[in-house]
């Protein structure tokens, strides 16, 4: 692929440094064998591999070009291309460190309180002044620690009442608050009890949850970012005085001029300044026969230059770089998806108003019952304690961590948890068919052509670019190539081959024979050999949507394609259902018509075409060689384009939400336990102590139960 | 019991310790790259030059 790693080197002091992502570094003699090579080299003073983000920073003085950087990676066999130092996950990884810190805090906290409090619970001839002393300790550690830690609990609960929302933060924060002022108030008073212990022990709990779920989607959001990474390019822009250099894609303006090779993909969407040549825009609108180009027109983002230089203007900085409906859609979907309410705020939104007045009606009946007002506040804020949504706020987390981990290991990249809940209740599958259900490159078909001319069109073939050039390579193996080989834009190649010359390319060029698709190779004076292409369905494509169909999902096909390339793809996939010839807002409105019948659609798809309907999709799913566009708008990006994947996804995310019912279920079954030991008055510090521990252990082991 | 006076202040100083200690590595990069770090054990460091 197109890369000029030069753009993207920083200089500080004399000294360049270059980030280079490493694709198969999975152990130590890897990170030796590269760290070694590229240590090698001369001028480098630093070449550090970080195996945890696969990330390669090295550092050099002098004039080492960067290119060798990334050859001495690809030469031991791994996959490098350069990236924008730092720029990409920092506000991920300050996350993490925060809940790393908070976690650590929380946990420190509880080990120092438990220790404080235990001789509380059991020194039964423990005298008043020691009691006290001891209170004020476990307050000295825990308030602090818990004001600290719970931080992210309590702006997340503030901003949810803001919104008139309830979410689990809410209980979370209004119980470690209260069991706070509530100890507080008993160590000042010398009252009966003091839940200093429970308060920090809650938010530790929740922390590792959350810090795990914060570590596995940075960790899944480096890995999608890697195989985007391996396909960005740079751009080669021509300044005003003439002079060629390489430039991050990021770092085009509208109105540069750029010179686009053969070979390369267009960085932004750009106008046809001079040249003739061939684009290939599978990626933009699905199709897979080239089309010429011409000047003038305007050529989208991902297309693939494929026969002769281009000269062209860009229009659009590579962020806004979309066609405008495409833009339109994405923000629609947006929306729509920022309204779609998590399992975890659904339960949230009963259980909340329900233990609250169970609380009130408590407080309520012991004044009635005669007793104080501060025994009766004792009651009402323990049942909240009690009930402290521990197991609650745990039982979505876990099991979301746990599932995330294992889409990992089988190459699936999770985007958000709540599209984890989202893609466990679709009952329709769409498939784009491009690059999703069929590898997007032509193959050549068995035809009327002897191995002998496809040997000699192979010679011609490989001094071309061209999709069916390289597909006819591909069918010839090795061999000689012509001689004196020219190309002609739009028409094809011509060349000596054995000493006569010869042509490879469309009817007009080569001659009048022959169907308008695919190409005719013909030596001088000769009659032509015509030679057609398919693009073939994915290997696994038609078992995947086998087991889909198997499970009752209503499958089908949405293509941007020509109908009779659609309908053979269709058919060797095993699907029935099909549309050809959709623009990006078609396939938009196909899928809210499916929706509106109804429907809980799951779009799978690479291309810009894609991009709106993947935003609009109640979820959706990108390979790996997505289009940045679509890959940001899919809920998931899965590695090596294997449709397994889709059914991979489905089947962990059905899992996981089961196992997250349940965990709801037994938090609301220990909810129900101890609501009357609370009320009765009976919730001491202990009791509340081993409650807590005990239910969390056990929504955790639930969690654990999914299958590795 | 006047030794819990002298006790638990130290306890909790000691907590304070392991704390700084940790904030301390967390600084430094020793959790940037667990899995590198695991794997740099098994490495040689004496190769010549």
């Amino acid at each position: 692929m197109a890369q000029d790693p030069a753009a993207f080197v920083t200089e500080a002091k004399g000294l360049r440094s270059l980030d280079v992502l490493v694709r198969g570094a999975k152990c130590a003699s890897c990170l030796g064998r590269i760290e070694g090579a590229v240590g090698k080299l001369p001028g480098v003073e630093t070449a550090r591999l970080n195996l945890s983000t696969g990330k390669l920073h090295v550092a050099w003085r002098g004039v080492l070009a960067p290119r060798r950087v990334i050859e001495a990676v690809t030469g031991l066999g791994y996959g490098a291309a350069a990236v924008d130092a730092g720029a990409s996950d920092t506000e991920k990884a300050r996350e993490e460190r925060a809940l790393l810190t908070a976690m650590v805090v929380a946990g420190l906290a509880t080990a120092n309180v438990m220790f404080l409090s235990e001789p509380m619970w059991f020194g039964e001839d423990m005298d008043a002044g020691t009691m006290t002393m001891f209170r004020w300790l476990a307050a000295l550690v825990a308030i602090p620690a818990a004001l600290f830690s719970g931080w992210t609990f309590y702006a997340s609960a503030v901003n949810s009442m803001r919104h008139r929302r309830l979410n689990m933060d809410v209980p979370i924060s209004l119980a470690v608050l209260l069991s706070l002022a509530l100890s507080l108030h008993a160590t000042a008073t010398g009252g009966a009890h003091t839940y200093f212990d429970a308060a920090v022990m809650l938010l530790f709990f929740l922390l590792i949850g959350r810090f795990l779920d914060a570590r596995l989607r940075r960790r899944a959001y480096a890995a999608a970012n890697a195989l985007a990474a391996m396909q960005t390019a740079s751009a080669t822009r021509i300044s005003t005085c003439g002079v060629a250099e390489a430039v991050r894609a990021s770092d085009v303006r509208p109105g540069d001029m750029l010179v686009v090779a053969a070979g390369e993909r267009l960085p932004v969407d750009a106008e046809v300044i001079a040249g003739a040549s061939e684009a290939d825009l599978r990626l933009v609108t699905g199709e897979v026969e080239p089309k010429a180009t011409f000047v003038g027109q305007v050529l989208h983002a991902g297309a693939v230059n494929l026969s002769a230089p281009l000269r062209v203007r860009a229009l659009a900085a590579a962020d806004r770089s979309l066609m405008a409906d495409v833009a339109r859609l994405l923000e629609a979907g947006e929306q729509k998806k920022s309204s779609y309410r998590r399992i975890a705020d659904k339960v949230a939104a009963s259980y909340v108003p329900q233990v609250h007045a169970v609380a009130l009606l408590g407080f309520v009946g012991w004044l009635i019952a005669g007793a104080t007002l501060t025994q009766a506040a004792f009651v009402a804020v323990t049942v909240l304690i009690i009930t402290c949504p521990c197991a609650l706020g745990l039982a979505a987390p876990l099991v979301q961590v746990v599932a995330a981990g294992k889409l990992f290991k089988r190459g699936i990249y999770l985007s958000s948890g709540d599209a984890l809940e989202r893609i466990a209740t679709v009952d329709h599958v769409v498939f784009d068919k491009t690059g999703t259900l069929t590898l997007g490159e032509p193959v050549l078909l068995a035809g009327e052509w002897s191995e002998r001319d496809l040997q000699d069109a192979a010679q011609l073939a490989r001094a071309s670019r061209h999709p069916f050039s390289r597909a006819i390579v591909a069918a010839a193996g090795g061999g000689p190539a012509a001689d004196q080989v020219s190309e002609h834009p739009g028409l094809g190649v011509e060349g000596k081959v054995c000493g006569r010359w010869a042509r490879l390319g469309q009817a007009g060029f080569v001659g009048p024979k022959g169907g308008k698709r695919g190409l005719l190779f013909a030596f001088e004076g000769e009659p032509p050999v015509a030679f057609a292409f398919e693009d073939v369905v994915r290997e696994g494509a038609r078992s995947a949507i086998q087991r889909l169909q198997a499970m009752g999902f209503g499958v089908e096909m949405l293509s941007g394609d020509a109908d009779e390339r659609v309908a053979r793809a269709a058919a060797a996939a095993g699907i029935s259902v099909w549309t050809a010839n959709a623009t990006p807002q078609s396939k938009a409105e196909h899928l809210a018509r499916l929706e509106a019948a109804g429907r809980k659609v799951l779009m799978v798809g690479d291309g810009l075409n894609d991009a709106g309907a993947l935003a609009n999709a109640h979820a959706s799913l990108a390979p790996g060689g997505a289009l940045d566009v679509s890959r940001l708008a899919a809920d998931c990006v899965y590695a090596g384009g294997n449709p397994d994947a889709v059914v991979d996804a489905i089947l962990i995310a059905r899992e996981a939400r089961g196992r997250m019912r349940e965990n709801f279920g037994l938090a609301a079954l220990y909810n129900l336990l101890a609501i009357p030991v609370a009320l009765m008055g009976l919730a001491t510090p202990i009791v509340a102590a081993v409650a807590m521990s005990a239910s969390s252990a056990l929504v955790t082991l639930n969690a654990l139960r999914m299958s590795r | 019991m006047n030794v819990l006076l002298f006790m638990l202040p130290a306890a909790i100083l000691l907590a304070g310790v392991a704390l700084a200690g940790f904030l301390w590595s967390l600084k430094s990069g020793q959790f940037d790259d667990p899995a590198g770090d695991a794997a740099r054990v098994l490495l040689d460091d004496d190769r010549p030059g």
